[in-house]
């Protein structure tokens, strides 16, 4: 069975149609690119998987599981909602990382936090050494992303590319189902990008499901198991690197593809 | 000068700064947070109550602070036959009603600065509405808003000389008492110097605080 499978996923702006029916499958530890040009959908689409907006209509199925079904009339709460938000994480374009905190305050925030918020669910205290396993935990992650020099820096100390790697070492704190990269290098100055789709191409070493929106041609060719190729709120190609970089189908994808010289 | 009349102004002064402190700390200890109450009521998802604030406040900030004062203290008595025996209470009311809705525009102003990717960054992390507003937005706001608040304070210190529209003997009334009953002028200066010093040690603080939240940026 497939990790995730997208089911005829719709989104509307008022009239304006910014998913018109997406269905695809991922399965555990494939890489999927998300590729097109601005205002295709792509990170709407992002934006749906991860709860920050509603679809209309359609179904997203994790392991077979409905996390959303837009035929369903059931309200979920704001606590499902939250539970199901956790199969996935989201690295940002601009990163948003919380300022105030320490590179390692980052990265421990959540886990403590959703420590705390359990104990309160379950009427106990929280526990003293679940915090110092988080602590443990973020300072292998940070240094999995080669910033252990930077643990206790704030994030405007940070160059661009270094504040990436922490979201991203943020985001796996909580480890996800599924890590999603909304174009994680496009707020970056060209020389920083390397050093993030290292990281991710590292992660797709140690078979990390991820889902990346992207314009970097050359990385979805060469790090992605999955291409789809977005057109106007509808997928308008979809395989491997190869179908859909050196023997597209559909016009659109053709003269995109060219465009993008790769 | 140091003679036993300096003494006995001093003393007279010092009374009325007394009440000058009361009015001005209790105002703020109490306003601030109830401007935050205010603030959520003007940015609620709920039209009749987000309205209904905005209205709260428009009339607040439209209307001098020395009418509300006035009529705090005098609307029960004439409508309702209840005089309000205790002036200071009066007082204190109308200012925490009129500063609560300043503050609340501040807070506002404050709030809506914040970039909407960290709220979302909060909600991907799971965090809960209450996590996200108290342990990420909540330091990134008091940074922005520090500046347009610490006006506002050092306006409160001037603004509680008002209380005397109502015969409350603050600072400024226990001067002109003084200045008119023994013909002196100094009194009227050395009022001025209380006020100072009072809103210097204010901007000193104000300005500690600016330091403390400067380790972090935006």
């Amino acid at each position: 069975m497939a990790l995730l499978e997208v089911q005829a996923l719709t989104k509307q702006y008022g009239k304006l149609e910014v998913l018109q029916g997406i269905n695809f499958t991922l399965e555990k530890g494939q890489v999927l690119s998300i590729i097109g040009s601005s205002g295709s959908g792509k990170t709407t689409l992002l934006r749906c998987l991860n709860f920050l907006e509603t679809p209309n209509s359609g179904k997203i199925l994790l392991e077979g599981m409905p996390l959303f079904d837009g035929d369903s009339a059931a309200k979920t709460t704001a606590a499902e909602i939250r539970q199901k938000r956790l199969h996935f994480g989201l690295v940002f374009q601009s990163f948003h990382l919380f300022p105030q905190y320490t590179v390692l305050q980052n990265v421990t925030l959540a886990m403590d936090l959703q420590e705390k918020e359990r104990a309160k669910q379950e009427k106990r205290k929280p526990n003293k050494q679940k915090f110092a396993q988080n602590l443990e935990k973020a300072k292998q992650l940070l240094k999995e992303v080669g910033l252990e020099q930077k643990v206790n820096s704030y994030p405007f100390q940070l160059s661009g590319g270094q504040q990436q790697r922490v979201a991203i070492a943020r985001a796996l704190a909580l480890e996800p189902d599924i890590l999603c990269f909304d174009e994680p290098t496009s707020a970056l100055d060209p020389e920083l990008t390397g050093e993030v789709l290292r990281v991710i191409r590292e992660l797709r070493n140690t078979h990390t499901t991820m889902i990346v929106v992207t314009h970097e041609m050359d990385f979805a060719y060469h790090v992605s198991d999955k291409v789809i190729f977005m057109s106007g709120g509808k997928i308008e190609e979809e395989g491997t690197p190869q179908k859909v970089f050196d023997n597209p189908q559909s016009p659109i994808t053709k003269a995109f593809v060219q465009k993008s010289k790769l | 000068m140091f003679d036993s009349e300096f003494w006995s102004i001093n003393w007279a002064l010092m009374q009325g700064f007394g009440s000058t402190l009361l009015l001005f700390s209790v105002t703020l200890v109490a306003s601030l947070p109830l401007g935050l109450l205010v603030c959520f009521g003007s940015m609620s998802n709920f039209s009749p109550l987000r309205y209904a604030t905005r209205v709260f406040i428009w009339v607040i900030r439209g209307t001098p602070l020395m009418l509300q004062v006035m009529i705090v203290f005098y609307l029960p008595g004439l409508a309702f036959g209840m005089p309000v025996e205790n002036r200071m209470a009066a007082v204190l009311v109308a200012f925490i009603i009129n500063y609560a809705a300043y503050f609340s525009e501040i807070y506002r102003g404050g709030i809506e600065a914040i970039p909407k990717g960290q709220y979302e960054a909060g909600q991907v992390l799971g965090l809960t509405d209450n996590q996200i507003f108290f342990r990420i937005v909540l330091i990134q706001v008091l940074k922005r808003i520090l500046a347009p608040l610490s006006n506002e304070v050092i306006t409160l210190v001037k603004d509680t000389s008002l209380a005397r529209v109502i015969a409350v003997g603050e600072l400024i009334r226990a001067a002109q008492d003084i200045v008119a009953q023994q013909a002196l002028i100094w009194p009227l200066f050395y009022t001025g110097i209380f006020y100072l010093v009072f809103n210097g040690l204010l901007t000193l603080a104000f300005g500690a605080l600016e330091k403390k939240l400067d380790y972090f940026k935006g």
